[in-house]
């Protein structure tokens, strides 16, 4: 059961309601390019901060390589992390900070009515604050943090990939720019602690979504491949709707698709407390 | 997506659903070309296809519903549940035993009832088991408060929030408070110690309570009260399923010797109180506990008659859990105070005793996990317990000092497979308790588990008594 959920699931989520108000004609506006760093910051906030709260019901469909296919299927419920005094001041659209996430899952049935909740830390020296609550035992747990780059709910996402890889942590070089895409390729700092050498970026020049990544190992082979297959923009929030990423050595694959998306739904902060671990905030979960 | 699947890799990604240029090209279900790169495109760099939803244009609210997987046959929404086959067998001779230690079937089902239009975030939930147990001489004798028979019904209970800072939830629930794994300090709520012992699903190692649990809710503290009305003790080992070793006997007992057990039942006056008050400070989780009642096991035996007793029992304890370097320590403390003994000379009688517990959890490798705690259970009267012992019998050490230690590993592609083992060691009586576990899940529905309960030690230690009754289980569940 703990394996659901030890590398965070975080995830998930973030896909789901990451995306940021679409500013179609910022790019165009601007004749000269933007600076790497520019285009990283950007596209951080575009992928993971959306609102300043969502919920998002998650159908994840994990095909391993016999075709031998797996349903997770939860709800997530997100909420900026904004400090009340900073409220006033703080442009949503640049906020970049600390999120809480609430997750409760409806398949499959051993981890049913299962809920989970992280207090995601932007800051590099603090972990994640993640708990977890068996409804069978009805025991809070608290659940340490983990390896980043490991299993998300057993699917082939990594818990980075939905959470967001601090973008600290590599170096960044434009390689390509065409008419539809920027083109980062990214290094790790520390290349001992990943298991890719580098990886690709392809961002959507109009809205600085990333559209697809793939992930080279030692030897320059792609072995790995997240694409966005949908976006919508519920309430004008530009939003993945359905992506997926590619286990290319071994064919596996994990679909994530969202659906009942809603921003700004004015989620309260104690919902990411021990009080609605112990007693699922329905309302705002849907049945 | 077959636009997508045709792609290789090294050409550019087109561009999803909703970012292509010109919607309208586009079927909002599937994966068209680009549509929408149109001139923008032509000249094909190294990139992808721009998804669908990503265009200038306006957007388009649809959202794509996931697709419902077509079954002949439905279980209601509101219903889940499982049903299980488990086994096991003793590793050993146990004369006082059957070799086999565990031969069940169960079918599980739960029921849930949102009924908030009627009451403020109104849940109705039951949850009860059917059991089919061959090791049983008769099934028709049900207990429900023992978990026997036919039936064991888990849970039945209302929960409401009657004020904006209030939870309420009433009837038979399960309750689980404290920071300890697998030790419990201040959670003085029945554990099913016969389950826990003989390899059922770790969740039967919590018995439920009937009982009423109130919630407060402030900035400054938190607040729970569980009230229950008639005592629950815990389902503890009793000779029926598992022997051990009874000092009052100096031998082990088992199936053939039945104990006599007073058992206070008497509603609203054999009661129990329990409260917790907490909060958290940033990241850390600090908490306070009391509890009025009675210790849950019959711990107490009348000399004269030798029919054992549940004496009264008061505890207070504190604890504090947090992040502690790349893992989440915490620690526990609480004092029992043994009130029909409160002077510690009747040896008849449990001592009063002080409680400890320091803990950490690290994932110390990708997918392994390592918890380690260090518990102490130490007699505050032991001098006058010493003295009145009567001649000749034995008597336990002032401090038991324990070590767990808890392994996770998960492997394969999807996590299917976990390897776990739990250890508990006594520094102060070299006894041992082993428990591991081979989870497997073949599908989302169907899972198996192997695993033990192994003990060793001399008779009269806590692990050590348990020696003959060390087995291996196998179950098969299929939830649905």
């Amino acid at each position: 059961m703990k394996r659901y959920f030890k590398s965070g699931i975080l995830v998930t989520v973030l896909m789901a309601l990451t995306a940021s108000w679409s500013h179609p004609s910022a790019a165009r506006e601007n004749e000269s390019e933007p600076s790497v760093q520019q285009i990283v910051e950007r596209t951080n906030q575009v992928a993971y901060y959306q609102g300043k709260d969502g919920r998002a019901d998650v159908n994840m469909s994990i095909v391993d390589d016999q075709d031998r296919e797996r349903i997770r299927k939860f709800t997530i419920l997100r909420r900026d992390d904004v400090p009340t005094e900073d409220q006033a001041d703080q442009d949503p659209n640049t906020y970049a900070g600390d999120q809480r996430f609430y997750i409760y899952f409806k398949a499959p049935p051993d981890v049913k009515d299962t809920a989970f909740m992280v207090w995601k830390h932007v800051a590099m020296d603090q972990d994640d604050d993640r708990w977890l609550y068996l409804p069978g035992l009805d025991l809070v747990k608290r659940i340490a943090a983990s390896d980043e780059r490991t299993s998300f709910v057993g699917s082939h996402f990594f818990y980075e990939d939905v959470s967001g890889r601090n973008i600290n942590e590599d170096e960044h070089e434009l390689v390509d720019v065409t008419s539809t895409y920027f083109i980062l390729e990214n290094t790790p700092k520390e290349p001992e602690r990943v298991e890719f050498s580098r990886y690709k970026m392809w961002i959507h020049k109009d809205t600085y979504l990333p559209v697809q990544t793939e992930y080279y190992d030692k030897r320059g082979e792609a072995y790995r491949r997240y694409k966005v297959l949908n976006v919508s923009r519920p309430q004008g929030f530009l939003t993945v709707m359905k992506s997926r990423m590619e286990d290319l050595r071994s064919g596996g694959h994990t679909t994530i698709e969202y659906s009942r998306v809603e921003y700004d739904v004015g989620l309260p902060t104690d919902i990411f407390t021990e009080r609605y671990l112990r007693k699922p905030p329905m309302k705002y979960i849907g049945k | 997506m077959s636009a997508w699947v045709a792609k290789c890799p090294a050409q550019e990604p087109s561009l999803p659903v909703g970012l292509a240029e010109d919607p309208s090209k586009e079927s909002t279900q599937g994966p068209s070309l680009p549509s929408g790169l149109g001139e923008k495109t032509e000249t094909a760099f190294d990139g992808p296809t721009l998804p669908s939803g990503l265009s200038g244009e306006k957007p388009s609210v649809k959202q794509e519903e996931p697709q419902k997987k077509q079954r002949s046959w439905k279980l209601p929404p509101d219903m889940s549940g499982y049903w299980e086959i488990r086994s096991g067998v003793r590793v050993q001779d146990d004369p006082l035993e059957d070799q086999v230690s565990l031969a069940e079937t169960r079918l599980q089902l739960t029921y849930d009832q949102y009924i908030a239009y009627y009451f403020p975030s109104g849940h109705f939930h039951l949850t009860s088991d059917l059991i089919f147990d061959a090791t049983l001489d008769d099934l028709n004798d049900v207990d429900l408060e023992d978990g026997e028979g036919w039936i064991d019904l888990r849970e039945t209970w209302l929960s409401l929030t009657p004020l904006d800072f209030m939870d309420l939830k009433a009837g038979r629930q399960i309750l689980t408070w404290g920071t300890g794994n697998l030790i419990f300090l201040n959670d003085l709520f029945p554990k099913d110690y016969r389950s826990f012992f003989l390899g059922r699903d770790l969740e039967y190692l919590k018995a439920p309570s009937d009982a009423v649990k109130m919630s407060f809710y402030s900035e400054m503290v938190n607040v729970d009260i569980v009230y229950t009305p008639k005592f629950d003790p815990d389902r503890y080992v009793n000779g029926s399923r598992l022997s051990f070793y009874d000092p009052a006997l100096g031998t082990l007992r088992g199936e053939n010797m039945p104990m006599e057990v007073e058992r206070p039942d008497k509603w609203f006056d054999d009661d129990e109180l329990a409260l917790r008050m907490y909060r958290s400070m940033g990241a850390y989780e600090l908490a306070a506990y009391g509890y009025i009642g009675f210790w849950k096991g019959p711990s107490g035996m009348d000399p004269a008659t030798g029919r054992r007793f549940f004496p009264d029992l008061t505890v207070l304890g504190a604890s504090l859990r947090g992040p502690v370097g790349y893992g989440i320590g915490n620690t526990e403390f609480s004092w029992y105070d043994s009130r029909d003994d409160s002077s510690g000379t009747n040896p008849f009688v449990q001592n009063s005793e002080m409680r400890f517990l320091l803990g950490y959890e690290q994932e110390v490798a990708a997918d392994l996990t390592l918890g380690l705690q260090y518990y102490l259970n130490y007699m505050l009267d032991y001098h006058r317990y010493k003295k009145a012992l009567p001649p000749g019998a034995s008597d336990r050490n002032r401090a038991r000092h324990w070590i767990t230690v808890d392994f996770t590993q998960e492997l394969m592609a999807q996590n299917q497979l976990v390897l776990s083992l739990f250890v508990f060691y006594s520094l102060s009586e070299n006894d041992c308790y082993f428990r591991p576990k081979v989870t497997y899940d073949f599908t989302d529905n169907w899972k198996i588990q192997i695993g033990g309960n192994i003990f060793t030690g001399k008779q009269k230690t806590f692990f050590g008594q348990f020696e003959e009754n060390s087995n291996v289980y196998a179950a098969v569940r299929y939830s649905f």
